[in-house]
């Protein structure tokens, strides 16, 4: 069993993924050049935080076009588990495996601090530990405002797929909105860094879950 | 040979920031006179940024060797050694002027080229930190130079994925217009050898790598090095523009190829950019270089060759690579979409020659440009200047009597350079590498594990750490500049003992207004004789730094304002035990609270005082009388009991007192936990400010455990010579509650003061 992590130009979070995964749950773990395309023997697939190619356009919207992730939309299609953390989620929007944009803080201004989360499903591995329905999970972005239009947001709700939303909604995202999935469920695109919160020396570990779930 | 075109002497010497002096010696050393394009390479090689033409004699008297320090000055940067095979590059950098004109790309590429100057010596960058001034935000346009800054550093900094994990800021009415803007980094050693500068190697390549070379930037190191001026927002095209994506890749395009053996020396283009690399490097080897300008990547056409010479465009390296692995070198870099060229030659002669158009467009003696560059001579005003003797005869006898301590508490913690600083550091990526143990807010100095990002020791678990604080107490330094910079220093080492830390080494920024004042040359030869005594009384060598002349701005009426003059110390010192370390929260109620240092009673210890104190500023609007006279041999002893109690675990928190004093600082540790306190303080022949809200004396506030009492004793009991007062013990109740022998003097909420803390900064920001 093993993950792989896709690694941009200016993706950088990758290692801290890699740490997290391998350095403090034991799950091995490969960095993926984005010019790879042979994602098959990999369990599960983590789209890292970072600013893949400066994002100086709009977030994400360069790295899609990048050949890993040509195959990953098939890795995905046949059902693989794919976790889009920050830049990740940016960049899953993009693809169109995930619905809806992330925009401009609210604030305009980059936020990095603990954020208290609720858990709104527990429909998907991803969650299924969390029974006490909320964590907190440190945020640090500056473009991780949930936009969506109302028919999206009734989809995304009708199907369940809303995962985790903000106690205290710091980037203005709508429905308090912090991550969301798929209708499967494979897929789960996260504003939050669940890697930041695995190692006890550095911080909490309300992570770990979530990441032992990229293993089912 | 090289061509002469006639040009206007005078105005090109004006324009490049030289002296008629500096021509003739100029044209001694060629044995002919410059053309324009050589002109220009003296003009940045000799400007106060480049070669320190003014503080060059001050800055020798430091002290620069240790058990510990592996490269010392003259590098572009500093490396210590922290044990068990870890080695720490650091350094810290100015960019003031350029930040002055365009707050947000000014701080910006003050981070980039920091970050540089770590990764060039093949460390990886581990950590940022900043020390930033600003003039009151009553004044909007110091909101939008303190808005434009902070978010320029988070812009650079949170793409190039390097935690901003601490750093300080202060304000007063002399940094209007001159804001200061001082980045360090810190970086772990990735390659066996720490890679130098020089040349090496007759015919080996030289090889360009990174961005592209265009007009941006151009006379930036001049610019920096002469006075600020209504007229300075001309001055925009002299500075840079950032890439942080393209640095990210630069890093790790970098480190691959140091790691695989093929470059032999490598410099980074900063100020000066190309001619300050060529010179560099071949002076430093004692060999010469040739540039051929025509394969110079170029980011516009019809450059000449003195704008290819002078340009400051980021994120650009110069390597000397062994011959044959070329190809390979830059197959690496261009994986990375960086540009990469071999651009010209390693030659024996001692000579850097420039080709452009295929002639020689410049060709000058690497020593003419680099070595024995021209000192100024300042005569040194041998009594205090009289406006400063004037302000010591103030004491503090002349203070009105402090009739309410609860509101000059709340007052004080309402002040910019005291509330907190989260409205500043919530913009800044504090967590990626993974490696943050404590950042800004939580203890006096930042922490991060040192665990390696590349390679076997990546995956593996690591107990060690590296600390790291920047402090400069400014308003002390504009009242005795000696006294200040010691005070600067101490704190610093303060700041990590309190976390657990041993200071091991200094990084110093010398921010200060023009030296050709004689009071301006007085307060940077004194401050430099402070940095030097206390660096040698707490054992923390000099590594290297920066020096930030000519900060102060020409007044609508002509007159200059000057900054106080600030010099920064980067300090960092190693952690051996990162689950020991400290914060300056109360972790518990029923908690024991101990001062260490001059007890609160001494009424006359010269170390300690109200003279440059924020209170004291905010109780008659103005700074006067001499600051306390730091005493080296107690802050040594204070910090040497703080690391041992934390080393055996006693202590539940550790804080110093610095600005606002005993009051304020016991105050941030009740804001930081939400408890409370009950203390006792004995003022004995001292009046109630002094007690409250003096500044200096070496002092730490500390809380001890229940269970731990017995052993702290004992560690006290050994430590007779220092003063170790107990003041009272942490509630679950949140209130504040101060009093004397004879009184409650002080009883506030805890969570009232927290809202004055917090809210004052985003208050005057205008935002949320």
């Amino acid at each position: 069993m093993s993950i792989g992590v896709i690694v941009f130009p200016g993706s950088n979070c990758d290692r801290d993924v890699q740490w997290a995964t391998e350095g403090c749950l034991g799950i091995s773990t490969r960095r993926v050049w984005h010019e790879e395309t042979d994602l098959s023997s990999f369990d599960a697939i983590v789209l890292p935080g970072g600013f893949s190619y400066g994002d100086y356009l709009r977030c994400g919207a360069i790295a899609r076009f990048a050949p890993a992730l040509q195959s990953l939309i098939d890795f995905a299609a046949k059902g693989g588990r794919v976790l889009g953390i920050c830049n990740g989620f940016q960049v899953l929007t993009e693809l169109g495996l995930l619905p809806g944009a992330l925009t401009r803080n609210r604030d305009l201004h980059f936020i990095c601090e603990d954020a208290p989360l609720k858990v709104v499903s527990q429909r998907t591995a991803w969650m299924q530990g969390y029974n006490d329905g909320a964590l907190t999970l440190p945020i640090a972005h500056g473009e991780g405002r949930y936009q969506c239009s109302d028919e999206t947001l009734k989809q995304l709700q009708d199907e369940d797929a809303i995962a985790l939303s903000y106690g205290n909604n710091p980037n203005g995202s709508v429905s308090d909105i912090a991550g969301i999935t798929n209708a499967s469920g494979s897929v789960l695109g996260l504003m939050p860094h669940p890697e930041r919160a695995c190692d006890p020396a550095t911080g909490g570990t309300d992570g770990r879950r979530m990441l032992e779930a990229l293993l089912g | 040979m090289v061509s002469s075109p006639a040009y206007d002497i005078a105005a090109a010497l004006k324009q490049e920031g030289l002296k008629p002096s500096d021509w003739d010696e100029i044209c001694r050393r060629l044995g002919r006179e410059p053309n324009r394009a050589e002109l220009g390479m003296f003009g940045v090689m000799w400007s106060e940024h480049c070669c320190y033409r003014n503080s060059r004699p001050l800055l020798s008297g430091f002290p620069t060797e240790g058990p510990r320090i592996l490269v010392g000055p003259g590098e572009n940067a500093g490396v210590v050694d922290l044990g068990e095979g870890h080695r720490l590059a650091f350094k810290i950098e100015s960019h003031n002027h350029p930040s002055a004109v365009e707050p947000f790309q000014g701080a910006a590429t003050g981070v980039g080229g920091i970050l540089r100057d770590i990764f060039t010596m093949g460390a990886r960058p581990i950590a940022l930190l900043n020390a930033l001034r600003f003039g009151p935000l009553e004044d909007s346009a110091n909101v939008g130079l303190m808005e434009g800054v902070v978010a320029g550093i988070a812009h650079y900094g949170n793409c190039v994925g390097v935690p901003t994990v601490g750093g300080e800021v202060a304000f007063d009415p002399s940094y209007s217009g001159n804001p200061l803007v001082n980045a360090m980094a810190l970086g772990l050693m990735e390659t066996e050898e720490i890679v130098k500068s020089g040349a090496i190697g007759v015919g080996n390549p030289v090889v360009y790598v990174g961005s592209t070379t265009g007009r941006d930037g151009m006379g930036g190191a001049s610019f920096a090095s002469a006075e600020l001026s209504a007229d300075s927002l001309d001055d925009r095209p002299a500075v840079q523009v950032g890439d942080p994506f393209l640095e990210k890749g630069l890093i790790e395009a970098c480190l691959e190829a140091f790691a695989s053996g093929d470059v032999v020396a490598a410099q980074d283009m900063g100020a000066a950019g190309l001619t300050c690399s060529c010179s560099e490097m071949a002076a430093k080897g004692g060999l010469g270089v040739e540039l051929d300008l025509d394969r110079v990547p170029a980011r516009e056409a019809g450059m000449t060759a003195y704008e290819f010479l002078l340009s400051e465009s980021q994120e650009r390296m110069l390597f000397v690579v062994k011959a044959g692995r070329e190809d390979a070198l830059m197959q690496r870099f261009r994986r990375w979409g960086l540009q990469a060229a071999v651009v010209g030659k390693v030659l024996q002669e001692p000579i850097v020659r420039v080709l452009h158009h295929g002639a020689v467009a410049a060709e000058v003696p690497a020593t003419a440009l680099a070595d024995d560059t021209p000192i100024e001579k300042h005569a040194l005003l041998q009594e205090p200047p009289a406006d400063l003797q004037a302000l010591w005869s103030w004491t503090e006898q002349e203070l009105p009597e402090l009739s309410d301590a609860a509101a000059a508490l709340l007052q004080l913690l309402d002040d910019p350079s005291i509330a907190s600083k989260h409205w500043v550091y919530r913009q800044y990526d504090q967590q990626v590498l993974a490696n943050t143990v404590v950042s800004s807010g939580a203890a006096d100095a930042a922490v991060v594990r040192l665990r390696p990002q590349q390679g076997d020791g990546s995956m593996a678990a690591s107990n060690r750490g590296v600390a790291a604080t920047v402090d400069c107490p400014n308003r002390w330094v504009a009242l005795d500049p000696e006294r200040g910079a010691q005070a600067a220093v101490a704190e610093a080492a303060r700041n990590l003992s309190c976390v657990g830390a041993e200071p091991l080494a200094v990084t110093d920024n010398l921010n200060f207004p023009s030296p050709e004042t004689p009071k301006g040359f007085w307060q940077l030869a004194m401050a430099c004789r402070g940095i030097s005594d206390a660096c040698c009384a707490l054992n923390t060598p000099v590594t290297g730094g920066n020096v930030s002349l000519y900060n102060e701005t020409k007044q609508d009426d002509g007159t200059m304002q000057p900054i106080h003059p600030t010099p920064v110390i980067g300090m960092v010192g190693c952690v051996d035990d990162i689950s020991r370390v400290t914060g300056l929260a109360w972790q518990q109620p029923g908690d024991a609270i101990f001062l260490i240092g001059v007890p609160p009673e001494d009424g006359a210890n010269p170390s300690l005082g109200l003279a440059g104190s924020v209170y004291q500023q905010q109780t008659l609007g103005f700074l006067a009388g001499r600051p306390p006279k730091p005493d080296l041999a107690v802050e040594s002893a204070v910090g040497r009991l703080v690391r041992e109690a934390i080393a055996q675990g006693l202590l539940a928190s550790a804080h110093d007192c610095s600005d606002g004093g005993l009051a304020v600082a016991l105050a941030e540790s009740c804001i930081a936990s939400d408890l409370g306190i009950n203390v006792t303080l004995s003022t004995g022949s001292a009046c109630l400010e002094r007690v409250l809200f003096a500044e200096g004396g070496s002092r730490v506030i500390v809380s001890v455990k229940a269970a731990r009492l017995p052993a702290w004793n004992q560690l006290i009991g050994s430590n007779p010579a220092l003063c170790v007062t107990p003041l009272g013990g942490v509630t679950a109740q949140a209130r504040l509650v101060i009093r004397s022998e004879s009184a409650v003097e002080l009883d506030l909420e805890v969570q009232r003061c927290a809202a004055v803390f917090r809210d004052a900064l985003p208050r005057r920001m205008h935002s949320e």
